[in-house]
């Protein structure tokens, strides 16, 4: 047998097509999934059917309408769905750029697998869960390490919650100082996440957007001319998600401070930064962690994660309670916290993620960090350099190096050829990769976002630039097999963007589906 | 170079990098970070612990967690807001398969699978609720009912919200943190004998400036409010919405609160499959009625089926993705971002593997076993099975007032017999006294269960 040898620089690939039909369509009357714990004879006997208890008005009259399928029948379709999708685990996961994808230690889910951590319910005695609370405080120690910063809860289960809890935190500290009506605005910039705009709103803040200067820097300037007595605080990431690091960020953290306002750190993009530089000497009261990004907690399908929240020990108080503390040898929960916010969720957060990264700075010690932070920006440079030289594709701003992640753009290659960044990434997944343009608004124009991480290789990374190489060649060459990609994913492109947007025509649901389906001809 | 090669890092070989070097241009990786400043830069290495090898580092954790007491090893009658429950080995296998577990934002193509599997979930759980909208979930209960809330005061356009008094606690807290300081919270008292709202006292509290009405049914204390219907009647009078929480698993044999009028519903997803994970199996859900108002209001990601170029092919998108925070940063309804996705596709899983007779079936095992639980504490002197003389589904108030002991005292005692005893709720709601909300569901035996009566009649005794 001959070794396989590419014709080219790119895959050969094609998505699983199982053509799955909706599981309500497996439906088979009888049949059955799994069964159930039974009753036990003497107590059915002692209490009868038991839901003779429920009110009348209570009762349930007809039974839900799921369907009935076997056992194995459920287990094929959703192990045939998840074939269908192109997990991190498969693929050069570059094109994510502010995700941080990077390789999740199977050790880590192993151990989370553990029955003794899996089985524990929050609410027993702390005698009980001395191990499960010192994990908690451990990872809190190495979070202080890594951030300089004092005290770290890890209850927000994302990022966006951890900036809605940052957000509530900036406003009981200015209630608590007598300022709350008068502090109303937060200044945030147009490269951080939409979230960090999002959730101050939601805390009934009005939002001050700082667009960056011609080098993409966030402006010195226009931060000075938006505080006031009335900044209640500063929300940004840096680097923010082009990459670009604000070299200028204490004097943003002093102009901030001596307005009275609090500043809060987005550290999404801190994988270049791990070991490097902190929250702490750049002037921040708070900063959060994603740990399912930079701390190597699987990304879920979009959850649950943890967005670790650390602050300052003059802000201890306003954290969400309870924080695990430890004292003469043993763990325990303080509940007690003088200026709560209360809580932002139930209980303690996501343990697991709270596992899963204190193995992962574990496995990787001081200089393992540090490595990592190191290899994200090597990496990211050399995608950097080889990307420029791609016909039709640029990156605005100031040049030189950038950090993690950097967002280039194809405004060139969408004037020359009519290719558009969105028909890029459908393009890409037929390389098996993935390709996300940007989040909106799209300031810098055909955006797309790469973060290539530590934990890829140089031929990893080759095969990624081979790919956009070759969308390339064909914007120029054959740009129709770009725009009707894809071409070998599971499914054709979606052609109907009615159906998302019409009321009269969306289906959130398959019964709204079956509803509709008058109205609605998609199976024919 | 004498620096070994990490295994998560490929590229730490000293020729890779030298290589990238020379592409970039520099001598050193160093000089890739001259955007930060000198006196930003930390000067010496992070104090953490050192590298672990894996092995290594196995034989750490776990020797952590040995130091746990799991409710594998007791017999465990804690809920409160996560319990225990039965979950089939598919639902594990589902969520442990590395495509689910590391996939994250990717596109309606190389992640078709995921976009079908939690379209499937809004669909299966819509049928649970019988509402015909439910959202990819988001992070617990307490959010999901957070959320259901401001998206009834924007779509009322009114800022008083009432709230049962018997609402949980620390759900309450999230649910006030999350609406201050654009909203205004009331509770509406309850009757003490029956645990049942007080209608008076919300006709009282009903003004023309109110929202909505949430309560939780079954209740954070077990009770299941009767009044739905007369509850719904009230707000519809008034204009005011109704916001229901619920125990999705007690929806096979309750009525399912868009039966009685709810107008918005959320809940916890982590009894459909979810291990508890000391809290980190919760997953919220809404779910509504498919009129634009409400689609429109919600910040959560909504996937919708649709066609594809190719006929005979099932496509998945965002509906009305302009309402999202992604869209339209804060002038978008709340926020969006990462939430559960994993555990609501896990809840689809749960819900196809049971079937309707299944949630049936599971409804009434746990009705059985806690009311068995409840006669069976009757029979110790000086103990209430149950506080309420209300009907209650898989949760009771444990009343010890008669006992001269404490309910910390009466749990300590129960540790030593291998049970973790209900939550204390002496001081969530002191005027009850002693009691312990007490937790049984399919998975308590009737051996655990006469094991918990024997054992606090031994601990009372004493």
């Amino acid at each position: 047998m001959q070794r396989i040898q590419r014709k080219s620089n790119t895959r050969d690939f094609h998505q699983a097509k199982w053509n799955e039909p909706i599981i309500f369509e497996l439906h088979q009357p009888g049949e059955k999934g799994v069964e159930l714990p039974p009753v036990n004879e003497n107590v059915a006997l002692s209490v009868g059917d038991g839901t003779s208890a429920i009110p009348a008005s209570m009762q349930r009259k007809n039974k839900p309408n799921l369907p009935e399928i076997g056992q194995a029948r459920v287990l094929r379709h959703y192990l045939r769905l998840s074939q269908e999708t192109l997990g991190s685990d498969f693929n050069v996961e570059i094109g994510q750029g502010t995700c941080t994808m990077k390789y999740i230690p199977k050790i880590n889910e192993l151990l989370v697998r553990d029955p003794k951590m899996m089985e524990l319910h929050p609410l027993q005695n702390e005698e009980t869960v001395q191990g499960m609370l010192e994990i908690f405080y451990k990872l809190d120690l190495c979070m202080r390490e890594i951030s300089g910063l004092d005290y770290f809860s890890f209850q927000p289960s994302s990022g966006t919650q951890a900036l809605f809890a940052m957000a509530s935190i900036v406003r009981k500290y200015h209630e608590q100082n007598g300022e709350g009506d008068k502090r109303d605005e937060i200044i945030t910039t147009i490269f951080s996440h939409p979230s960090q705009a999002a959730t101050a709103a939601v805390k009934g803040y009005k939002i001050i957007t700082l667009h960056p200067d011609e080098n993409g820097f966030p402006d010195i300037e226009k931060l000075k001319a938006a505080v006031s007595e009335r900044t209640a605080g500063f929300v940004v990431a840096n680097p923010e998600d082009t990459g670009i690091f604000n070299s200028k960020i204490k004097e943003f953290t002093d102009v901030i401070h001596q307005a009275g306002g609090l500043c809060f750190y987005d550290q999404a993009n801190a994988n270049g930064l791990l070991g490097i530089t902190r929250a702490k000497e750049a002037g921040f009261d708070m900063c959060f962690f994603n740990l399912h990004k930079t701390f190597a907690a699987p990304h879920m399908c979009g959850g649950p994660a943890t967005g670790a929240l650390g602050v300052t020990a003059e802000l201890k108080e306003y954290l969400p309670a309870p924080i695990v503390e430890y004292h003469d040898g043993k763990y325990s929960l303080k509940n007690d916290l003088a200026h709560s916010i209360g809580k932002v969720r139930s209980f303690h957060g996501v343990a697991q993620t709270v596992l899963r990264s204190y193995a992962w700075i574990r496995a990787l010690g001081p200089e393992g960090l540090k490595e990592v932070a190191k290899m994200a920006v090597l990496n990211n440079n050399y995608m950097y350099h080889k990307v420029l030289a791609i016909r039709g594709a640029s990156a605005p701003y100031v040049k030189g190096h950038r950090l993690e992640q950097v967002r280039y753009s194809w405004e060139q290659l969408t004037q020359e050829t009519g290719v558009t960044t969105e028909d890029v990434t459908l393009r890409m997944t037929d390389f098996g990769l993935h390709y996300w343009t940007s989040h909106h608004p799209y300031i810098v124009k055909q955006p797309f976002t790469l973060e290539p991480t530590e934990s890829y290789s140089k031929e990893d990374l080759d095969e990624y630039i081979h790919a956009l190489e070759q969308i390339s060649k064909e914007a120029y060459e054959n740009p129709e097999i770009v725009k009707t990609a894809p071409h070998n994913s599971t499914i054709h492109k979606i052609d109907e963007q009615d159906y998302l947007d019409n009321p009269d025509k969306w289906c959130i649901t398959w019964r709204t589906y079956l509803k509709n389906t008058k109205a609605y001809d998609l199976v024919k | 170079m004498s620096q070994k090669v990490h295994p998560y890092i490929p590229n730490m070989v000293p020729e890779v990098q030298a290589e990238m070097l020379k592409v970039i241009g520099v001598e050193s990786i160093m000089e890739l970070y001259s955007c930060i400043p000198e006196e930003l830069q930390l000067k010496e290495n992070l104090k953490l612990p050192p590298a672990l090898t894996e092995y290594e580092l196995r034989r750490h954790i776990e020797g952590i967690l040995n130091k746990n007491t799991s409710t594998k090893e007791y017999v465990n009658f804690l809920g409160a807001g996560c319990w225990q429950h039965f979950i089939p080995a598919v639902c594990d296998e589902i969520n442990q398969r590395s495509e689910f577990l590391t996939a994250y934002a990717g596109e309606p193509y190389e992640d078709h699978g995921r976009f079908q599997a939690l379209f499937e979930y809004q669909s299966l759980l819509a049928e649970l609720v019988d509402m015909d909208v439910v959202n990819v979930p988001t992070f617990d209960w307490g959010q999901a009912a957070a959320t259901s809330i401001r998206m009834a005061a924007r779509i009322t356009g009114r800022k008083k919200v009432l709230l049962a008094k018997t609402v949980a606690p620390e759900r309450s807290k999230i649910i006030i943190n999350y609406g201050t300081p654009t909203l205004e919270f009331e509770y509406v008292q309850f009757d003490t004998k029956s645990g049942a709202m007080d209608l008076e006292d919300l006709k009282t509290k009903l003004t023309e400036d109110v929202a909505a009405l949430y309560f939780e049914n079954p209740s954070y204390l077990g009770f299941i409010e009767a009044q739905g219907q007369e509850i719904s009647n009230l707000l519809k009078a008034n204009e005011s919405l109704m916001v229901v929480g619920v125990d999705p698993i007690s929806l096979g044999v309750l009525a399912p609160p868009s039966h009685y009028g709810a107008d918005i519903v959320c809940g916890d997803l982590q009894p459909l499959g979810m291990h508890m994970n000391y809290s980190g199996g919760q997953a919220g859900f809404i779910a509504t009625h498919n009129e634009l108002k409400f689609v429109n209001e919600y910040p959560s990601r909504l996937f919708g089926i649709v066609p594809t170029v190719k006929e005979g092919e099932y496509g998945f998108g965002d509906v009305a993705y302009e309402r999202t925070s992604f869209a339209q940063r804060e002038k978008g309804k709340e926020s969006v971002g990462t939430q559960t996705a994993l555990w609501g596709i896990t809840a689809g899983v749960y819900l196809a593997l049971l079937g309707p007779d299944g949630m049936q079936e599971v409804g009434q095992t746990i009705m059985q076993n806690s009311q068995y639980a409840v006669q069976q504490l009757n029979q110790i002197a000086n103990v209430r099975g149950s506080h309420f003389e209300s009907p209650f589904f898989k949760e009771f108030i444990v009343d010890f007032n008669q006992t001269g002991y404490t309910v910390e005292q009466i749990n300590k005692r129960l540790i030593e017999k291998k049970i973790f005893g209900g939550k204390d709720l002496s001081l969530e709601f002191p005027e009850f006294g002693q009691t312990a909300l007490f937790c049984v569901t399919e998975v308590h035996t009737k051996e655990d269960i006469d094991g918990l009566v024997q054992a606090l009649k031994t601990s009372l005794a004493k």
